[in-house]
């Protein structure tokens, strides 16, 4: 019975023996990954002006130049990586570039800039330089990352530099009610984005050490396993954590991506549903009470609950525009060029870049751009299950948790299911730390996955194979 | 541009999306469809379910891992009895057990007289063990016979290597 799924306790590995490369599968969706925006791009230009709009081999090209070189480095120095990563990265990308690009030809944004900030500034040059930057990015952390194991080492560096970089933005002043920035003369990051890679390296590291203690030390309570006082330490610090981000630069969007990555590695773990359950009364709990006092957060709860409301309204009528998009968008959408999405106004091409899809490519084009979200996170729980190593286990799931995550509660804000909060969605939005982050995760992810499907090493010949006495009948 | 051309392009597009979309997917079926091992695990839970369903429930109100080895009679751990590792219980879960002085063995013995891979220990599609010998150079003996092809272990019988002996016990 040779199974190719052995359970050894509470770890579960899917051997890789034999596996083929798929470099050339991965070549073939990439090739169909960079033709299909450049297919929205010339729709687009046809919908708006009636010609083949000028920058578009531009930008085929520079997409097509990307994702050559990511596929190349990806050949040469993780051969046997996931071969849907890649391709699913780069057609969000190409998509992202395609909408951005269609709103900055939007008059009603172009006049808008105009009366704010006095001169309209393009944003899908920008985005196109960034992607070009993620790719680097991407690029240097598969040449000098050779082993994801490395990262075990800064698990407690990582946490110093997370929490630093998670505290920054205080000393930043705030912009659009939320502070998420740093600002450093013309550049404007968001650390937060960087920070849920750290998080999931030191969340990965530490919980490698102590999941046993978390998970085995514990009573059983009406079906559920009590952790004892001692080990809830831990979840209460992130849980202190994650409310002083909400209180302190009233961002929902971090503060609610930092404790639910820490629940779900928590969970994946220690197999405890009970930590779930935990998690989600805290943050219940958490929330509420500091919606009580905090006006920034009232405000969100508001324009959720009645975003069509004249005090709403009156301050911001960007989720009311939203949720027009989505419905004028009906089942097939407006096509490309076609639909008034710029109604939206301020971030229609980065927070709000969803309602675009919606009202353009309609509730198809929806469901299909969520579903490539949904296969990245099914991608890295695979890669997950198929890593050798617990470190490279949990950090596959933490990235994934956090990257499906970070969809869940952009596109819930979006469409109104949940408070909008504000963050950007992964590769579609403009906006550098976001592409950088990004691609800097898809790097890592297919760095763990090429050191999980490569074939294991022949066992090295044993030296005591010899040395088996034999028993002679005496 | 004429409003055909443009709804042409539109369902165009959205057919093309779906299609990368459906294409991914097919790259990974494997993944979605092709794990034998649940089918297995499936088949038997099937097997067992009209006899033996109130009595697991009674004894292991955990549920889950526990028992998949077949009914009432199966054997829950293996106790070495003899030889370095006298004491030494592994629980049965349904997986294979390698025995054998290599490293990767699931019990690694101590033992000059062990090939390094000697013997492995599985359970059959009804939940049987079995042992077999993995063509060693001092032979697997259950009881006294010496092991020619993979044999059904009755319970309480002791399994010989070297100095090793090893039983099944429920």
């Amino acid at each position: 019975m040779s199974s190719n799924l052995t359970t050894t306790g509470s770890n579960t590995t899917v051997s890789s023996g034999g596996l083929p490369s798929r470099r050339n599968t991965e070549l073939a969706l990439l090739v169909f990954a960079v033709l299909i925006p450049v297919f929205a791009y010339a729709n687009v230009g046809l919908a708006m002006d009636d010609r083949l709009p000028s920058g578009m081999l531009g930008y085929g090209f520079g997409l097509a130049l990307l994702a050559g070189v990511g596929h190349l480095v990806v050949r040469r120095w993780a051969p046997y990586a996931d071969p849907l990563l890649l391709p699913l990265a780069t057609l969000l990308n190409g998509i992202g570039l395609v909408i951005i690009w269609r709103l900055d030809q939007s008059e009603r944004l172009q006049t808008r800039a105009k009366l704010l900030f006095g001169a309209f500034s393009p944003d899908a040059p920008n985005q196109l330089m960034y992607s070009a930057i993620g790719l680097a990015l991407f690029v240097a952390i598969l040449v000098v990352l050779k082993d994801h194991r490395v990262l075990q080492r800064y698990t407690y560096i990582s946490m110093a530099v997370g929490l630093v970089l998670l505290v920054l933005p205080v000393f930043f002043p705030a912009r659009n009610g939320a502070k998420i920035w740093v600002s450093l003369g013309p550049l404007n990051l968001q650390p937060g984005e960087f920070v849920k890679i750290l998080i999931a390296v030191f969340f990965a590291g530490y919980l490698m050490v102590k999941r046993d203690a978390l998970a085995l030390a514990s009573r059983r309570f009406m079906g559920l396993y009590l952790p004892r006082g001692r080990d809830l330490g831990p979840i209460l610090v992130v849980w202190a954590l994650s409310l002083m981000i909400l209180v302190f630069e009233t961002d929902l969007g971090t503060s609610l991506l930092f404790f639910g990555l820490f629940v779900i590695m928590l969970y994946v773990a220690t197999e405890r549903t009970s930590w779930i359950v935990f998690g989600l009364l805290l943050s219940a709990g958490g929330a509420a009470a500091v919606a009580t006092f905090e006006p920034h957060v009232q405000d969100r709860v508001q324009a959720w609950l009645h975003p069509f409301a004249k005090e709403t309204m009156a301050q911001s009528d960007q989720i009311a525009q939203s949720l027009w998009a989505f419905g004028s968008g009906g089942v097939l959408g407006s096509g490309w060029g076609q639909g008034n999405s710029d109604l939206i106004g301020f971030a229609a091409n980065s927070d709000f870049i969803l309602a675009t899809v919606g009202e353009e490519l309609g509730l198809t084009g929806t469901m299909a751009i969520l579903i490539l979200y949904g296969l990245i996170v099914e991608r890295g729980v695979r890669i997950s299950l198929a890593a050798r190593d617990p470190f490279g286990k949990l950090l596959a799931v933490g990235l994934s948790g956090a990257f499906g995550l970070q969809v869940f509660v952009v596109a819930g804000g979006v469409m109104g299911l949940i408070p909008l909060t504000g963050m950007t969605m992964p590769f579609l939005a403009s906006g550098g730390s976001s592409v950088l982050a990004n691609w800097a995760l898809i790097g890592i992810l297919i760095r763990i996955s090429d050191t999980a499907r490569r074939p294991a090493p022949a066992p090295a010949p044993s030296p005591d194979a010899e040395m088996t006495q034999v028993v002679r009948p005496s | 541009m004429s409003e055909l051309t443009l709804t042409v392009m539109r369902l165009g597009f959205l057919a093309v999306l779906w299609l990368f979309v459906i294409v991914s997917i097919q790259v990974i079926r494997s993944d979605l469809f092709g794990t034998r091992v649940t089918q297995r695990t499936a088949r038997r839970a099937q097997d067992q379910r009209p006899q033996q369903r109130p009595q697991q429930q009674r004894q292991q109100p955990a549920g889950g891992r526990r028992g998949r080895g077949g009914g009432r009679g199966a054997p829950t751990k293996l106790v070495v009895t003899e030889g370095s590792l006298t004491g030494t219980t592994v629980a049965l879960q349904g997986q294979t057990i390698t025995l054998g002085r290599a490293h990767d063995s699931t019990i690694v013995l101590d033992d000059d007289y062990a090939s390094s891979r000697h013997a492995r220990i599985y359970p059959d599609r009804d939940g049987q063990w079995i042992v077999e010998d993995l063509g060693s150079t001092n032979g697997t003996y259950l009881d006294r016979t010496r092991l020619t092809t993979p044999t059904p272990i009755p319970p309480g019988a002791p399994i010989r290597i070297g100095k090793t002996v090893i039983e099944l016990r429920k």
